[in-house]
């Protein structure tokens, strides 16, 4: 059974040096960028997640380095049934090296454990859970770019410290939900704040007005939404028609990207506070990589689920060019040995839980009067330093980690 | 609160919120009566499930989207055009595939249509992706009342008084005129309402138009509260299934009660136990069931 | 008077005592033959979730095909059986065996309850009330604990079967699979070329006859539905050890379309259809996956075209070619 691939990144065999294909198996490294290209999350991830392994490979200069890299694709469909089908498939049968992005925290850990099982590579940037470098930490993972602690502490904190200190949730009914809340919740408590109520919505739902009306009654200055995708974004649409902004309450989006502001527009989504670790316009090389990346996405900026498929790659490949060897374990220690270094996040580090770390960032979202131009989206509200902004080291029960 | 004054409540919710989340379940109650309304006046009147109802839903609401996107042509305009444009689309559909089925059983209609709504549904995903495109609340209807115990958008409250104008103007226009008397005669005996020389053929295609016409006309009113996108109608469709179950498959009367009633149901559930407020209906539908095999208000198979 | 869904149905072949029309046999050998080749030949994982898909359907295909009943809640059988197996074998530490067969008779039981409520309606009715309780179902998988809620139960172990055999050498576990899935595929066949599957045909073609001959006609409805939940137990059970996961999936309304699918596709009523029509279903899937939403799409026009044009399916019009029951 053949899973045809859609996008082969070749390199001429004209300059390659015959002792860097020695100990890479089959003489190719092989990158399958896994994750939803069609459904709820495709804005995230989707096709600009392989534009963004694409743009890791062309700038790592493989022709150069005389190394055979290749892309394939495929789409989760956010099911971990789904997911670990392919997973197996493109290790057992298509001798895929490592596996990128998947987002949805359930595929993600299906794939954590079968990547673990047969030895290979796994670098997660779309997925939420911060169990991936906690209980379930493995060997054979690195977790990018963000992760429900992350998040909690970055936006919760954060607003509570600047006099956002009584909450109400808006909770999605699962497993990922219930994460979220618990840590927000957590956060705020810890940090002086109290949370007033909670409501728990189905997963999915339509329609929040009841919801919002329990929000609106609690008198809670912030209502946390501890939901993703869709739900937020209809959360926040029914909020403006209900005046929730209008009547002093302001949302905080758990788990928002770049995405779902544009396509709920500034109007809509104006006020609203969240966190993130990467955003187009922070400076001069963030903004130049990310023209390159909108160019071949139809002008859409990246987000930072993208951005970080682009530096997992890229550190990926300096790793297995350093070790010449495309091993699955020995390259993921390989990558925690080297420090990381690119254009999108700066200089970071990844830990022995496999944790990369780097600053995480609290930003506002515009209204529509201040945006100056297209995507023109976030303002800065405050800049989380990387010791601050993941969970520490030994508070997450990850076997890997000496006590 | 000055002390002393005590809130009544009912099991630990203050009555006011009460009322609030009865006014939001009248208006998810709006959404299920037109839909149910039409997947009634189809079955009712062609013996047809129509499984396709949620997806010609969602497209009644892209056409708003294009006909706004593409025309210029705001809500009003949608209205009206965008429920003709889906009932012209069900037209095709009846003439080209649906017709041949009406000698087989039911089930072979229901599977055509499942096949229909995700093909619909497939197509748009497919151009659209799934996360939702925006369609603003027309300029006339912003805003809202101060009730008190709640702030009511004023196109919510559009959307009920306008939903049970459609209901109550379809159930007259089916139980009341003459035409409607044919339609219904249609169904009991088409030979013979045939011998009477009415054109019994063109009369169901005609329904069916009209009531998958009903559904795009509920995905306009949608459109400016839930976001336009492929997936609207997909667990729509087994809800409002159903509410037309529970009111009596054939019952127009019984789809517009129940349909209002179960979205207070809903209501009360999203208060006092909100993670179950999407399963209610279907335990309720399996007591009804139960209880009245043919629904609450319908005829027997 | 409309014609029914009976109609559309091959007619299952005259009871022969104790023996297997010939064509029938030399059918099956072909079926067993290039199942047995297969794994050498395919990736084996792939034609695993093919075997249980095709288990699956075949005892969905009992009730729609032999007793006429359209059900649109047989995934709650699939999934659930898929949650007891999985947790047993990865929480309590049960062999494999005891693990499948804890699931099988959860479903069994899960198919007695639910049968016992639904079996007096039929038509649209039947099929709206059992997707009515496997949405219930759906909710309480959703709300329980030990089911993992999306995230599903992962990591089930594979062990050993009967103490021998090593589950988590692929051969190994293929074979295994293929003799549940074959016996699975007799059960079905012995049931419905036997007495009691006579009976069901009597039922199916006239009730209130059969009834008059004295026929507890709901009792063998029952009964039926039983068999038909039981083993989709079976097939959900076998799936969950075979990737180690049970999930949502398996409990979604959207599963119970798909098996509807496969049985459409392969030929509602026939003995090999279901199989057939779940090799072709979820090797479609495996096809189209790269293609996102056409994959939806592809499967709409399946049912449209079948529904319209091929409704006797794969196996039923072969079978008509060669004017022999299939």
């Amino acid at each position: 059974m053949l899973i045809t691939r859609v996008l082969v990144l070749t390199i001429a065999l004209i300059a390659a040096t015959a002792t860097a294909h020695a100990q890479i198996s089959d003489g190719i490294v092989k990158i399958g960028v896994m994750n939803d290209q069609s459904g709820t999350y495709a804005d995230i991830t989707g096709p600009g997640s392989t534009t963004a392994a694409r743009l890791a490979v062309e700038d790592f200069g493989a022709a150069k380095k005389g190394l055979k890299v290749e892309i394939v694709v495929a789409d989760h469909l956010n099911k971990p049934d789904v997911g670990s089908s392919i997973a197996r498939q493109w290790y057992d049968a298509e001798k895929v090296d490592v596996i990128v992005d998947v987002p949805t925290s359930s595929v993600a850990l299906a794939i954590n454990q079968i990547t673990r099982d047969k030895g290979k590579a796994f670098l997660v940037s779309g997925a939420a859970t911060s169990d991936l470098t906690g209980k379930a930490c493995s060997p054979n993972t690195i977790h990018w770019t963000y992760d429900t602690w992350a998040l909690a502490n970055g936006t919760g904190s954060a607003i509570v410290k600047t006099g956002g200190d009584t909450w109400f949730f808006l909770t999605a009914d699962y497993a990922f939900g219930h994460a979220l809340e618990r840590d927000t919740e957590a956060v705020v408590v810890k940090n002086g704040g109290k949370v007033l109520g909670k409501v728990r919505h189905p997963f999915p739902t339509a329609d929040f007005s009841s919801f919002l009306l329990q929000a609106q009654a609690s008198k809670a200055k912030i209502i946390g939404l501890a939901n993703a995708g869709a739900d937020t974004t209809n959360a926040i649409k029914q909020g403006a028609e209900f005046g929730i902004v209008k009547g002093g309450q302001q949302f905080a989006g758990l788990l928002v990207f770049i995405s779902d502001v544009h396509a709920l527009s500034l109007e809509k989504a104006n006020g609203l506070v969240l966190t993130e670790a990467f955003y187009w316009d922070l400076n001069d090389k963030t903004r130049a990589w990310s023209k390159r990346f909108a160019e071949k996405q139809h002008g859409a900026m990246p987000t930072m689920v993208q951005a970080g498929v682009y530096s997992a790659v890229l550190h990926y490949l300096k790793a297995v060019e350093a070790l010449k060897s495309d091993d699955g374990t020995k390259v993921i220690a390989k990558m925690k040995e080297m420090p990381t270094d690119d254009p999108l996040f700066g200089k970071g580090v990844v830990r022995a839980d496999g944790r990369k770390i780097h600053p995480m960032y609290l930003f506002e979202v515009k209204k529509p009067a201040e945006a100056k131009g297209p995507w023109d989206y976030y303002k800065v509200r405050a800049t989380i330093p990387t010791e601050q902004a993941f969970r520490p080291l030994d508070q997450g029960e990850c076997p890997l980690v000496k006590k | 609160m000055p002390a002393g004054e005590e809130i009544s409540t009912v099991f630990g919710v203050p009555v006011q919120a009460l009322f609030g989340q009865v006014l939001i379940g009248l208006i998810n109650g709006a959404f299920y009566a037109m839909l149910s309304l039409g997947l009634s006046v189809i079955f009712g009147l062609l013996n047809i499930i129509n499984f396709a109802h949620g997806a010609l839903y969602m497209t009644g609401a892209f056409a708003a989207y294009f006909l706004l996107q593409w025309a210029g042509l705001g809500y009003w305009w949608s209205l009206l055009l965008a429920p003709i444009a889906v009932g012209l689309l069900g037209v095709v559909l009846e003439k080209t595939m649906l017709k041949r089925l009406y000698h087989l059983d039911h089930l072979y209609g229901l599977l055509l249509t499942f096949g229909i709504a995700l093909i619909i549904q497939g197509g748009f995903r497919n151009e659209f992706g799934s996360s939702g495109l925006p369609y603003a609340i027309p300029s006339q209807l912003t805003g809202g009342y101060n009730l008190g115990f709640m702030f009511l958008p004023t196109y919510r409250a559009w959307v009920v008084v306008f939903s049970i104008v459609v209901c109550v103007g379809t159930w007259v226009v089916i139980e009341r005129t003459r035409l409607g008397a044919y339609l219904r005669a249609a169904t009991e005996n088409p030979t013979l309402v045939r011998a009477f020389g009415i054109n019994v053929p063109r009369m169901i295609t005609l329904t069916y138009g009209f009531g998958v016409a009903l559904a795009g006309l509920a995905g306009v009113l949608a459109a400016p509260i839930y976001q336009v996108n492929p997936l609207m109608g997909a667990d729509l469709i087994i809800v409002v299934f159903a509410v037309v179950v529970i009111g009596g498959m054939g019952s127009i009367m019984g789809s517009i009660v129940t349909g209002f009633t179960l979205g207070i149901v809903e209501g009360f559930t999203k208060v006092f136990y909100p993670e179950a407020s999407n399963t209610v209906i279907f335990v309720i539908m399996a007591l009804v069931l139960l209880v009245r095999p043919a629904g609450l208000f319908g005829r027997t198979a | 008077m409309t014609a029914t869904v009976k109609d559309y149905v091959v007619a299952p072949p005259v009871f022969v005592a104790a023996a297997w029309p010939r064509h029938q046999m030399l059918a099956f050998a072909v079926m067993v033959g290039l199942l047995v080749i297969a794994p050498f030949v395919a990736y084996p994982v792939f034609l695993m979730k093919a075997l249980c898909f095709a288990l699956f359907a075949c005892a969905f295909n009992l009730l729609i095909g032999y007793v006429g009943l359209l059900s649109f809640g047989h995934a709650a059988f699939l999934g659930t059986a898929g949650y007891v197996s999985a947790h047993s074998a990865k929480v309590w530490g049960l062999p494999p065996e005891l693990a499948i067969l804890a699931g099988t008779a959860t479903a069994a039981g899960l198919g007695l309850v639910i049968g016992a409520l639904t079996i007096r309606s039929r038509g649209i009715y039947f099929a709206n009330i059992t997707l009515a309780f496997a949405q219930m179902v759906f909710f309480f998988s959703v709300q329980a604990k030990f089911t993992g809620g999306e995230d599903g139960i992962q990591a089930v172990p594979q062990g050993r079967l009967l103490g021998v055999l090593d589950l988590q050498q692929t051969y190994t576990l293929y074979f295994v699979v293929l003799a549940i899935f074959l016996i699975g595929f007799l059960v079905v066949y012995r049931a419905i070329h036997s007495p009691f599957g006579q009976v069901l045909k009597a039922v199916r073609e006239n009730e209130p006859r059969a009834i008059s001959l004295g026929y507890r006609a709901e009792h063998y409805k029952l009964m039926a539905f039983v068999l038909s939940a039981t083993l989709s137990g079976l097939a959900g059970g076998t799936k969950a050890l075979v990737f180690q996961l049970a999930s949502l999936t398996d409990v979604h309304w959207t599963m119970s379309g798909e098996v509807v699918l496969m049985t459409l596709l392969g030929g509602l009523g026939t003995v090999f259809g279901p199989a057939v029509g779940a090799f072709i279903v979820i090797g479609l899937e495996h096809w189209l996956a790269q293609l996102g939403s056409w994959l939806t799409i592809v499967q709409g026009a399946i049912f449209v075209v079948c529904v319209l044009t091929f409704r006797r399916g794969v196996v039923g019009e072969l079978s008509r070619l060669l004017r022999k029951p299939l």
